[in-house]
């Protein structure tokens, strides 16, 4: 398949995770060290997204994320975005973490499902980075590294043809295959059932470069129309007005891809009930995967070496909860169906004394500097996130 | 490794089942149980931002399976002719050649017998004629992703009797029936060419989106499109005797609902049900007449 997927697949869900972050961090309104008495303060989501989003679009991080490669696993992923989502003074429990991943995979699946051109999903890519940039407005620095790698996805992928825009399509397609996890502000807006299957509309606009079907055009041997006839069907399209903007700037004109969490509109997941296909493929991810090691070192090495911020003051952060409460955190902690459990991974590591040990002999690798305060923590941070896992 | 692609080639002799994947080119006995022949992708120079794997397998010309592969470019174009105006950056460049096979009545003594070079694009779709062609006319076409067409007849060795540009649109799928070319497009469009001349005969607007699956009925003409729009058409094709003018009527229309048709074909060769598969579907659904 597509050798160029995983840089889209990565920024789109980054993005999708950034908008369900930041609309927990103001319902849960975190009040920040220099809140004044009765004022909600919206200032403490900023240092968490800005610590996010810089980590995120670090520079060598996105060279090496640029490079042609297969896709990782989804475990490998799912450490990635685990990664980030505490590279700030944020902590995630489990089951907010498995909730936070829920919604970002079935979100962008839905929207490659969506996309009207196999190269829309660019477009869908440059409203993710345009709202990012929005997030971080008033952080020059950062901002530059949000433009530097928009400038590198314009380089890249602009010159591609629909084909191989539509094998990317297919790679990601395949990625998010028997992914049916039921979110409630889609069921709510009618755009999946309750099955968890979305629904593709057949009226609309149709793509750009698309004629609206119906129409048969006969010519005769001189190349001369000779005769038209047309045909009905149940679909109901339309042209479309103009085509989005793939520069740096400009109207994309398609919706996929913007930010539809507010705070009045609140996120649950419903854990779909199980299935065959769950079940077999929780079986499948069980076999040993000598790859997987590979990926966590490599993923780890990059982003274990990364500065990240300490909390100020010597504070130990705040958590943050997908949930309305703690209560039900802790009920949907204990009530994940199996076979959507991320823990798969975990039953080798704690089976396997070798591979335990050569998890260590890894960590022991990781590249330190200079002796850094927190660089103990981390490494403990990491195998204590595997063994969460 | 994922395989992109699996047909049954009938040959006079022997039936294969051909399978490509990112590896190469596999070749089993029809009932699965013996692997005749595999043939390994030849691109050790492609970079790793190739989506490399084969593409299009049809059986040809009696004893031939054709498979398109994707090439490097390797500094210099093989064709005769002068290369592009703008040479492409050859560190991201493929372009699409056919492979050509020479299968034995019986045994394993398959043997590579050429390689075809003529699109400057990856191979999409090769078909062979279902039908008769008529004199002058090739029995087999390629397509590329730029929506290329060439037209071949494989009497001893192949030869390219003619080429359609593409404009820039991928040519996903491509059928072969008297001397009549059906093509189907990213763009949701069916086009109908002359093989002999090359020339459009019909344009169709039959789809909203990306045409996965083109299958045709040899008995009747009947044509089979499958496309991401969620919906199935089956048109028919013919040949006014005394015009020559190739005409295509749409006969029926059926919506998978919320699904995306990957796969369409024919059950019978007169095309009277036929089978559709989908993006998420683990069912293989059947239509056939009430």
């Amino acid at each position: 398949m597509s050798a160029r997927t995983l840089p889209l697949l990565f920024l789109n869900l980054g993005g999708e995770m950034l908008y369900i972050l930041d609309q927990r961090l103001r319902a849960q309104s975190i009040p920040g060290e220099k809140a004044r008495k009765g004022e909600r303060c919206a200032a403490p989501s900023a240092p968490v997204m800005n610590d996010i989003i810089s980590t995120m679009f670090n520079r060598k991080f996105m060279e090496e994320l640029f490079k042609p490669q297969d896709l990782y696993s989804k475990k490998a992923l799912r450490t990635v975005y685990d990664r980030l989502a505490h590279a700030s003074i944020m902590r995630l429990n489990q089951a907010s973490m498995d909730k936070l991943y829920d919604l970002m995979t079935m979100a962008f699946k839905y929207q490659v499902l969506l996309c009207p051109r196999p190269r829309d999903i660019l477009l869908v890519t440059f409203n993710h980075l345009d709202a990012i940039k929005d997030f971080i407005s008033d952080s020059p620095g950062i901002l530059n590294q949000v433009d530097e790698t928009f400038r590198r996805l314009i380089e890249t992928y602009n010159p591609l043809s629909d084909g191989e825009f539509q094998l990317i399509r297919q790679t990601l397609l395949i990625f998010f295959q028997d992914m049916h996890i039921r979110v409630s502000i889609f069921l709510k807006d009618k755009v999946q059932n309750s099955n968890g299957r979305f629904v593709l509309p057949i009226s609309g606009p149709v793509p750009w470069g698309t004629e609206v079907p119906g129409l048969i055009r006969i010519f005769n041997h001189k190349g001369v129309e000779v005769k038209r006839a047309e045909f009905t069907t149940a679909g109901n399209y339309v042209t479309p007005q103009r085509e989005g903007s793939f520069e740096l700037y400009g109207d994309r004109v398609l919706k996929l891809g913007t930010n539809m969490y507010s705070v009045t509109r609140p996120v649950e997941t419903h854990m779909s009930g199980s299935s065959k296909n769950l079940a077999s493929q929780a079986k499948e991810n069980i076999a040993p995967n000598p790859l997987a090691k590979e990926e966590l070192n490599f993923l780890a090495r990059l982003l274990g070496g990364l500065d990240i911020q300490k909390p100020a003051g010597g504070e130990s952060g705040f958590r943050l909860n997908l949930f309305t409460t703690d209560e039900e955190e802790e009920h949907a902690a204990q009530t994940r169906p199996e076979e959507l459990s991320y823990k798969i991974i975990n039953i080798e590591a704690t089976q396997e004394p070798a591979r335990r040990a050569e998890l260590s002999r890894i960590l022991g690798e990781l590249d330190v500097a200079e002796p850094r305060p927190g660089s103990a923590e981390k490494g403990e941070d990491l195998l204590a996130l595997m063994d969460g896992l | 490794s994922v395989s992109p692609q699996a047909a049954w080639c009938e040959l006079p002799s022997r039936v294969l089942l051909v399978l490509t994947s990112q590896r190469g080119v596999q070749m089993y006995d029809a009932d699965g149980s013996t692997m005749v022949f595999w043939h390994a992708l030849d691109v050790p120079e492609l970079p790793a931002a190739h989506s490399v794997f084969a593409r299009g397998i049809a059986a040809a010309g009696g004893c031939f399976v054709c498979v398109g592969e994707p090439r490097a470019w390797a500094g210099w174009w093989p064709w005769a002719g002068p290369g592009p105006a703008d040479p492409p950056d050859p560190t991201g460049t493929s372009f699409g050649a056919v492979l050509v096979f020479d299968i034995p009545p019986k045994g394993t003594n398959v043997t590579l017998s050429e390689v075809l070079e003529q699109h400057r694009d990856p191979i999409t779709d090769i078909a062979a004629e279902q039908g008769q062609a008529p004199d002058g006319a090739g029995d087999l076409v390629t397509a590329d992703d730029c929506g290329t067409l060439c037209l071949w007849s494989s009497r001893e060795e192949f030869t390219l009797l003619g080429k359609i540009p593409g404009s820039g649109c991928t040519c996903s799928s491509v059928a072969l029936w008297n001397g009549i070319v059906a093509a189907g497009y990213g763009n949701g469009q069916i086009r109908l060419w002359e093989a002999g001349s090359g020339r459009i005969r019909a344009q169709v607007s039959a789809h909203a989106r990306w045409i996965y699956a083109l299958d045709l009925a040899p008995l009747t003409g009947k044509l089979l499109s499958g496309a991401e729009d969620s919906f199935v058409h089956v048109w028919k094709l013919s040949r006014d005797p005394d015009t020559d003018d190739i005409e295509v009527q749409h006969c029926h229309a059926e919506c998978v609902t919320d699904t995306q048709v990957c796969g369409a074909r024919f059950c019978d060769p007169a095309g009277d049900t036929f089978a559709v598969t989908g993006y998420d579907l683990s069912e293989i659904l059947c239509y056939g007449p009430a």
